[in-house]
């Protein structure tokens, strides 16, 4: 009859139970301002402090000059060990590449005579490994050719490669990481908060109480969407706002309007699934569990940890099903790459399409789900 | 003042006896509400004593202080001697205390079976194998649960649940026994079955001393000693004839309302019913052959019945006789299997809409708001019946001074006492003034006064508003109010009449002896068994006694353990996901999470078109890292597709790079990389330094016809542990070392927060447990349950993605083990921080997610952290176990290798259960 006011009125009261609950509150808090910071800063995606262990042979002014060229931020001071302590050092992680100077290395080199180093490198690293190997390379070829040529010009090749990173020039990982823990917690919270609260009401048996009321099983699922929803979208605004742009100083490449309608429209898919998932589990613990069950592959299929170009082919098509992955999408490419509307929109229209598949279904056998 | 002549009254009562509980100034309580304000008092051993009064927390508050359950504020409680402030003392006189919360069953585990849940308090008790079967044989005879010592505890009836709680709470035969309304919301019949137990058990042990609180007068009555509390004061105490000669009242009922405060100042008359003529009306309820199945159990079976308007028609019947079920099926909760109902003419049906504005229905439990207030509650109901917004206001006017509620009205409901929360749901239930009200047991556990004011109100809506009540009732002096009756048992109706008729038709005296004379002509389990309880051996008892006693003891613990176990195996949906789940996760994230970065799509602006700069290029569509993509026509394009993210590499030859680069001219080719990742970022732009390198070297060959020296020395590089650097090698590892954090720490959180939501702590707050034996004995199917899911993952990684364990198996299981100890214990620390499971839960995700992602070197390596992040890094269990996974799986390392991490990790474990045993309350606040 008058299902939009109904919509509301649910909602409001949806509002309030949120508020009443201190300790999630604290938590929603938490996980969008703290988590997020201490994440950012934190982690870092490239070479950091990185540990590097050396074994000088050669003592001579050459290999102290190499030794001394590793330096902060990518990597720790270095430390000198002896041959015999690479194996055990590297099995237990301490350092994640060792570097061996042969005796014989400068004299070697000022003869012409191309000597060997040998670059031990921990492979179980697996992004550090590859990049950390190249940096050192980098280093160790600067030092010889400084020391060649007593100069910092550069060696004379036939052509130069000039690169660039584009949106993020410095590859920056705290932009990353910021933005793929606010990804994350969203996801989280929107699917956790609104699955429990329908569980609780379930629990305490006002969810029973209000199917006797002139109110449809579509007006009390929307009414959970719409104000779980608007909570994480709030708190998530103010994130973006304060954590991420003002605090983290990451610049925001597009426009915040439409990330913010993009990030809606997930909110919409989030809290429809936890809708979905209210309705099928029956206690918190089994509620729990799925969530868990969801919310990892979720997160770790997005796209937002690893590349989505790494996962074999039958799964970069079955991600395309995953709202997380068209989120990831299109928070990046407005938020870095400054893409509008007419880039992301197939990835809203994904999400959105997603979302309403869920809630359909789940208002279909609500009463079923919930009576029985 | 006004106490003082009871305290003489006492002394003279009690004098000579020993004290069994004294109690001297106890004040209690919640926020600012006060439970029990300077309450004294000396219970004599060997007697039953009462406690009525009205609804609030004073009752429920005391008990749960006498029996250790809660801390105490202010004032001094000895039980049989003991101090109960006393950690060391109450550790003493716990084994001789039995405590029955108030709640149907609230104490019992209602997927474990009647023996189950008999045997785990036996075990608690330190008894043994053989003592306990005897023990738990005796009692299930004498109490006639005999015949369902295999049913879940769930599954019983209400009044069952109560001799099951009875039962557990004799198993250790205590020398006190308190038990908190045990009879409410129990059926008359069970009522009486009780009480019969009761007195059998004080004759066969007369040294027991029994507590009990009951919103029964016709219970009370019976009590050696009554003590009435009001408003958290005691009010009178004496045996229940001086109550009544004090009060000048003839029966106790009376003499009840007579002592409430507001009763001083105008009696309240008698409940009276006005005669209903019901010839006259039309039939508005009507029932035919409505029949509900449950699999292979009958709920209700073919019951019919019609009901016309303004009728006032009670259901009355045992718990579980199908009442509730046909009433939700009336308003259409539940699709009847068989048969059909009608409301106001119409079929009930899901979607009627306008049928349920004519509807008021009130379920047994309080089913309102308890976050929201009174007036928050009342406005919701009266818009969601969309009622104009001045009408909803006259309204809420008139019901809040009709019930009562006026001084209520901003309270949040929750902290609203039970009487006041029924005036409020039949508040709710009216605020659209229905014409037909549904009333599933609305007066359960409310105390007299307030059942009879309820009625009250009940009988104006019909008699004067033409409303037409249904309602189910314990209570016979209600279920004479109504005009006409059901008794129901089994699902079926067994006669239909006016409570009068009901009577003559059996000759009965009473209502409860007519009900009783219907049951019994269906039903053999009416008069219980003959079986008399006797205390087992002494011999026995005191090397028990003597073990339960200890701190920590290994009985309760794997007691504890035992008990968790079952329960989690009668769950299938967690252990399946249990077990299942991390098995599909692993598969998910075997084949989902890589560092190999192949296949990048990338474009190509060659301005040049020359055979120079068409050389250079297919270098880059020849590599198995990249893919072409269709090259833009401009500039501008190139952006635009970068931007999209349909490309993560741009590339640009300039004009004349084939001339230049021919003369020498040094020419500049541009590659423009994605950063948003910046691993992925990294990665990229190391393979193009390759490329450009390996086209240098070819075009120095073809020139030169030899390999130009970029370098004045080699380096050898060798990728240690994984020549083939395949990151399936590290990753297969690590998800075994996040799977094992995620999911035990969850499980044990709830396993925990459920206990407090459901009730079942209290077992923990009254019983010699201790924190020790709870907490490691919660924990331990938890560990069994991650260590087999540990084998499992190992077997996956090791069968399915083909990665060799080249280490130490048993080197690297002793670390799961520390590994899942540690992480369990993280959800049992959260535990003790929160109350609800949803908290719980989300406390739990959001405290290890990022952590384990992202602090412990799953992604980054943790020497590369900075500040907090390297702290918590530093000393979270998932880093070491992440290395000794790694080092068992890829590096190869052996037994004395792997315990340095086991070490590590093992550090985490004070770090977490320290504080886990230190926040854990022995006793609710």
């Amino acid at each position: 009859m008058h299902p939009l006011k109904n919509i509301l009125l649910l909602g409001i009261k949806e509002l309030r139970s949120v508020m009443h609950d201190r300790v999630l509150v604290l938590f929603v808090i938490y996980a969008f301002t703290l988590a997020i910071y201490s994440g950012a800063t934190g982690i870092s995606g490239d070479v950091h402090n990185a540990s590097v262990g050396i074994v000088d042979e050669d003592q001579s002014i050459l290999s102290d000059r190499i030794i001394n060229a590793f330096q902060p931020p990518e990597f720790d001071d270095p430390v000198q060990i002896s041959a015999r302590e690479i194996d055990r050092a590297m099995d237990d992680a301490t350092y994640g590449f060792v570097l061996v100077i042969p005796s014989g290395f400068e004299a070697d080199i000022l003869a012409g005579r191309k000597p060997e180093m040998q670059l031990n490198i921990d492979a179980t690293l697996v992004i550090q490994a590859r990049t950390g190997a190249s940096y050192i390379q980098n280093i160790i070829s600067d030092e010889l050719n400084r020391f060649e040529t007593g100069s910092d010009e550069e060696q004379s090749l036939p052509m130069r490669l000039k690169t660039r990173f584009a949106f993020n020039p410095n590859a920056n990982s705290v932009w990353f990481t910021g933005m793929t823990l606010l990804i994350e917690m969203i996801t989280i919270l929107s699917l956790a908060l609104t699955g429990a609260a329908l569980i609780r009401e379930r629990e305490h048996g006002t969810i029973e109480h209000l199917l006797v009321l002139p109110v449809t099983p579509f007006e009390i699922a929307l009414a959970k969407v719409w104000a779980n929803g608007l909570v994480i979208w709030i708190v998530s605004f103010l994130s973006l706002l304060l954590v991420i742009r003002y605090i983290l100083n990451i610049p925001i490449a597009g426009s915040i309007g439409l990330f913010m309608t993009g990030t809606a429209l997930y909110l919409f898919f989030g809290c429809a699934l936890g809708v979905f998932l209210g309705t099928i589990a029956r206690t918190m613990p089994q509620f729990a569990l799925m969530t868990i069950l969801i919310v990892l592959p979720m997160n770790l299929l997005s796209g937002a940890l690893t590349p989505i170009e790494s996962q074999p082919d039958w799964l970069q098509v079955a991600t395309l099903a995953l709202p997380t992955r068209h989120f990831v999408e299109f928070s990046q490419a407005i938020l870095f790459r400054g893409a509008g509307l007419d880039i992301v929109w197939p990835n809203f229209l994904a999400v959105f399409v997603i979302g309403i598949a869920f809630l359909s279904y789940s208002i279909a056998r609500f009463r079923k789900a919930i009576a029985a | 003042m006004a106490s003082h002549p009871e305290k003489e009254t006492t002394t003279n009562i009690l004098q000579g006896l020993e004290p069994a509980v004294e109690i001297a100034s106890l004040f209690h309580q919640y926020g600012k509400i006060e439970a029990l304000a300077d309450i004294s008092i000396r219970l004599p051993k060997g007697k039953i004593v009462g406690i009525i009064g009205p609804d609030g927390v004073g009752k429920s508050t005391l008990f749960a202080l006498i029996a250790g359950a809660k801390k105490i504020q202010t004032g001094v409680i000895f039980v049989l001697g003991q101090d109960m402030a006393d950690a060391g003392q109450r550790r003493e006189v716990l084994p001789k205390i039995a405590f029955m919360p108030q709640g149907l069953g609230k104490n019992l585990y209602s997927e474990l079976s009647v023996f189950e849940n008999l045997d785990f308090f036996g075990r608690l008790f330190g008894q043994a194998k053989a003592e306990r079967r005897a023990r738990i044989d005796l009692l299930v005879n004498s109490t006639g649960l005999a015949p369902f010592v295999d049913r879940p505890a769930g599954k019983l009836s209400g009044g069952m649940k109560q001799k099951l709680g009875l039962c557990c709470a004799l198993i250790h035969d205590p020398d006190l026994l308190i038990l908190d309304e045990p009879t409410t919301g129990v059926d008359p019949l069970s009522r009486r079955q009780f009480w019969a137990l009761i007195d059998r058990l004080r004759k066969s042990r007369p040294e027991m001393s029994v507590l009990v609180s009951t919103a029964y007068m016709d219970e009370a009555e019976a009590f050696d000693h009554l003590i009435a509390i009001v408003d958290g004061s005691i009010l009178a105490q004496g045996s229940s004839d001086e109550i009544k000669a004090s009060t000048h009242s003839e029966t106790l009922e009376q003499a009840y309302t007579a002592l409430l405060p507001d009763s001083t100042e105008e009696q309240q008359p008698d409940v009276r019913v006005p005669p209903f003529d019901h010839k006259q009306r039309e039939i508005v309820i009507k029932a035919e052959g409505l029949t509900k199945k449950f699999g292979n159990f009958t709920a209700v079976d073919s019951v019919d019945f019609e009901i016309r308007r303004g009728e006032i028609f009670g259901f009355l019947g045992p718990n579980g006789c199908g009442k509730t079920t046909t009433m939700r099926m009336l308003t259409a909760l539940l699709e009847p299997t068989e048969g059909k109902s009608w409301l106001l003419g119409a079929p009930a049906k899901a979607g009627a809409i306008e049928m349920r504005k004519r509807v008021g229905f009130m379920s047994q439990a309080f089913s309102l708001y308890t976050e929201l207030t009174v007036r928050q509650n009342l406005v919701l109901h009266g818009r969601l019946f969309n009622l104009f917004e001045d009408q909803i206001h006259q309204r809420i006017q008139t019901l809040v001074d009709q019930f009562g509620l006026s001084e209520y009205q901003n309270e949040n409901a929750e902290k609203l006492p039970l009487g006041v929360r029924q005036r409020l749901s039949l508040a709710v239930a009216i605020i659209h003034e229905p014409e037909i009200l549904i009333l599933d047991e609305p007066t359960s556990g409310v105390d007299p006064a307030a059942r009879d004011d309820f009625w009250r109100q009940l009988i104006d809506l019909s008699r004067n508003s033409n409303v037409t009540i249904f309602v189910s009732t314990h209570f016979m002096n209600e279920a004479e109010r109504c005009d006409r009756l059901s008794f129901m048992d089994a699902g079926k109706v067994l006669a239909t009449d006016s409570p009068e008729a009901l009577k003559s038709l059996v000759g009965a005296q009473t209502l409860e002896d007519a009900f009783i004379a219907f049951l019994s002509k269906t039903r053999s389990d009416v008069e219980i068994g003959d079986v008399s309880f006797q205390k087992s051996t002494d011999g026995e008892t005191s090397a028990a006694v003597a073990s339960i006693r200890n701190f920590v003891s290994l009985k309760r613990l794997l007691a504890v353990a035992h008990r968790e176990s079952l329960e989690l195996l009668r769950d299938p949906i967690r252990t399946t996901v249990a077990f299942l789940g991390t098995a599909i996760l692993m598969i998910i994230f075997g084949y989902g999470i890589t560092f190999d970065v192949e296949n990048l799509r990338y474009a190509a602006l060659d301005h040049d078109q020359s055979p120079e700069s068409r050389t250079y290029l297919e270098g880059f569509s020849g590599s198995r890292y990249f893919t072409e993509q269709p090259s833009p026509r401009s500039a501008a394009e190139l952006d635009e597709d970068l931007k999209s993210g349909d490309i993560a590499l741009a590339l640009e030859i300039p004009p004349g790079f084939g001339k230049a680069l021919i003369a020498g001219t040094k020419p500049e080719i541009s590659a423009h990389v994605d950063g948003a990742m910046p691993v992925r970022a990294n990665t990229i732009l190391g393979y193009v330094q390759a490329e450009h390198i390996s086209y240098l070297q070819d075009m120095a060959r073809r020139l030169h016809g030899e390999s130009p020296s970029l370098m004045a020395a080699d380096i050898g590089e060798r990728y240690r542990y994984n020549q083939a650097f395949k990151s399936i090698y590290a990753i297969a590892p690590a998800i075994i070392a996040i799977l094992l954090i995620f999911i035990p720490a969850i499980l044990m959180t709830v396993g925990v927060v459920r206990e407090r939501e459901l009730g079942t702590i209290t077992n923990f707050y009254v019983t010699p447990t201790s924190k020790i034996d709870f907490l490691f004995g919660k924990q331990l199917p938890y560990i069994g349950i991650s260590m087999i899911n540990f084998v499992i993952l190992v077997l996956l990684a090791i069968f399915l993605f083909k990665v060799p364990l080249k280490g130490d198996f048993f080197g690297l299981t002793l670390c799961a083990l520390t590994y899942v100890t540690a992480t369990t214990g993280i959800g049992l620390f959260v535990s003790t921080l929160t109350r609800s499971q949803l908290a719980a839960i989300i406390g739990t995700a959001v405290l290890t997610m990022t952590p384990t992602l992202h602090f412990s070197g799953l992604i980054s390596p943790v020497s590369s952290l900075e500040g907090t992040s390297r702290m918590i890094g530093d000393i979270w269990p998932t880093t070491y176990f992440l290395k000794s996974s790694v080092g068992a799986f890829t590096k190869g390392l052996g037994f004395a290798e792997l315990m340095p991490f086991l070490g590590a990790i093992a550090v985490f474990l004070p770090v977490v259960m320290l504080p886990t045993y230190l926040l854990m309350q022995k006793q609710d606040r």
